[in-house]
């Protein structure tokens, strides 16, 4: 969002269909992830997010539709590919009595390119104390941790992240997003999926919602938000017996809801709460209490799906 | 193309001798069989019969090294199928690491193993071992590092239809060990009804004790080639057919 250059895409998906037996998990997908960007795919469990990353990545064959990262076929050039990329499974393991260090001393023996300093890696990842610890005796944290310094440890120019924090409690998934925003201001490309839209909002540059495996919307969360949920709220609370009256006076506003001293004041567009604040200022009201309530992915998500991602 | 075969072989090695039973199960197992069952043999005989002679001087030992192998090809199954329910066969694939090199890993840590276990037999068995070990094991080792080589291809085939890690030992033991009561250790091939003799007749087991206790008596190679072909021709099958079913989540 912050830089102006022209966008240059890294991953081009077009038109890729994947079916399990009866099952299609994955239907006409298409989009684009730029340079530089964090892109995020999100979606409920089951919409075909990890199926379609894990086409991008080489590992599975898209039954039709064509696939371009890094200007390499992911499935016929996969080992090229594999040493340009960085990969972040969902729900990984590995040997239960592996050490820190003998991972990341394996993964880094697996690439041409070696730039990245395993142990600087380990330190920046807060892993150096752990680097004799073995897999199984790890904290889900620092799992994900070690998952992500595998992923970076070829100095790679795509990342995938896929589900990087779940199952983590919100101090360390707040750790692993000031991560992934060093892993872009490192200049590399993030392609990520999630089903956590508060994740999805504080990371993405651009998401792409997912439902079913279809794609339904691709934007910023910004412009997605306004496209599809221009109503704003404004949640108030007075004992001025001329508010009432003064509020339905606010010019283009929905409705106004009474109950007791409450007031509920809905509208749409940003210039609803200017208009409100206009309005309690010139009529001097005074309030005890103001809140705005403002539309999120999540309600996104709703709006165009009729259920929530919850469900 | 094998960029970190070694590192993973190394590593493999390293991560099998940390599990707690890895070391006894697979290594000490096989070889205190054999001495127990050896010393039992040896003691209620003072005046060892022909039978009981040619019983503690080669079915034994073949018994003994059969079951390295077989204990070796079972570990194989129980880790490929954790790898593959962990997600560890998938982690490792998304990487430039080839499917082979993950596998030829698996596959040289279970043969160093065997070698492994067979040095200690029989070392302690010219230690403990009522008659003494007098064989040229040189010769041996190689007879036996084919033979599991042979039976670890069907351990591939059998980790690929093995559907969950929780029934891999026991799906495994219970495919190979009747293999072994069919071998001819214990029964001729002769004497044996015509339907198990004919699946006796497929089996590697079969083919694999033949070439172990001729080479355990001290006949030379060429008296064998026909087991080294069969033990050799399982083993291409097996790896063919498993490079087409083989499954990796």
């Amino acid at each position: 969002m912050t830089t102006a250059r022209t966008p240059r895409p890294v991953i081009q998906v077009s038109g890729i269909r994947k079916t399990y037996g009866a099952t299609v998990a994955v239907d006409e997908v298409s989009f684009e992830v730029n340079d530089g960007e964090i892109f995020g795919l999100i979606g409920p469990n089951g919409a075909g997010k990890t199926t379609t990353m894990e086409c991008v990545e080489g590992i599975r064959k898209p039954d039709r539709g064509t696939i371009s990262v890094l200007g390499l076929d992911p499935f016929g050039q996969v080992y090229k590919l594999q040493d340009r990329i960085g990969v972040q499974l969902q729900q990984a393991q590995l040997q239960k009595r592996i050490k820190v260090w003998e991972t990341v001393d394996l993964w880094a023996s697996l690439y041409k390119k070696n730039s990245a300093d395993a142990e600087r890696l380990l330190d920046q990842l807060g892993l150096a104390d752990k680097r004799d610890a073995w897999f199984m005796n790890l904290s889900g944290g620092q799992k994900q941790r070690l998952f992500i310094a595998l992923a970076l440890i070829n100095d790679p120019e795509v990342v995938f992240l896929d589900e990087l924090t779940t199952g983590l409690d919100p101090q360390a998934r707040r750790a692993i997003w000031e991560l992934v925003r060093g892993i872009r201001e490192r200049g590399k490309t993030v392609f990520l999926t999630t089903h956590l839209m508060e994740e999805a909002e504080r990371l993405c540059d651009r998401v792409a919602i997912i439902e079913r495996g279809r794609i339904i919307d691709i934007d910023t969360p910004q412009r997605l938000v306004d496209r599809h949920c221009p109503e704003r709220i404004v949640v108030l609370a007075t004992s001025d017996p001329a508010a009432e009256e003064r509020f339905r006076a606010i010019p283009r506003i929905d409705s106004v809801v009474r109950s007791d001293l409450q007031f509920t004041i809905r509208g749409q567009g940003d210039d609803l709460v200017t208009e409100v604040i206009h309005c309690l200022s010139e009529s001097r009201i005074r309030v005890t209490d103001f809140r705005m309530i403002v539309p999120n992915l999540e309600d996104v998500f709703l709006k165009l799906t009729g259920h929530s991602i919850r469900d | 193309m094998l960029r970190g075969l070694w590192k993973l072989t190394w590593i493999e090695i390293k991560v099998f001798m940390r599990e707690p039973l890895g070391a006894f199960g697979t290594v000490g197992f096989p070889v205190l069989v054999f001495l127990v069952i050896g010393r039992v043999a040896g003691r209620n005989l003072p005046a060892p019969s022909l039978a009981t002679s040619s019983f503690l001087r080669v079915s034994l030992p073949v018994l003994a090294a059969l079951l390295i192998a077989v204990s070796s090809v079972i570990s194989l199954i129980t880790i490929i199928s954790i790898y593959r329910e962990g997600g560890i066969l998938k982690r490792l694939r998304a990487t430039p690491l080839r499917p082979r090199t993950i596998l030829t890993a698996h596959v040289i840590v279970k043969l160093a193993l065997t070698a492994a276990t067979l040095a200690l037999m029989v070392l302690a068995g010219k230690r403990y071992y009522p008659i003494g070990m007098h064989v040229r094991w040189l010769g041996f080792t190689i007879a036996l590092l084919i033979s599991t080589l042979s039976v670890l291809s069907i351990g591939f085939l059998i980790a690929s239809i093995v559907p969950t890690a929780r029934f891999a030992q026991p799906i495994g033991a219970a495919i190979l060990y009747p293999m072994i009561a069919v071998s001819g250790l214990f029964t001729p091939i002769n004497s044996m009804p015509p339907v198990v003799r004919a699946v006796a007749r497929v089996l590697p087991m079969t083919y694999a004790v033949s070439l172990l206790e001729g080479i355990w008596k001290g006949d030379a190679w060429p008296a064998h080639l026909v087991d080294v072909a069969a033990l050799a021709t399982v083993f291409f099958a097996c790896t063919a057919l498993s490079a087409k079913v083989f499954r990796w989540e």
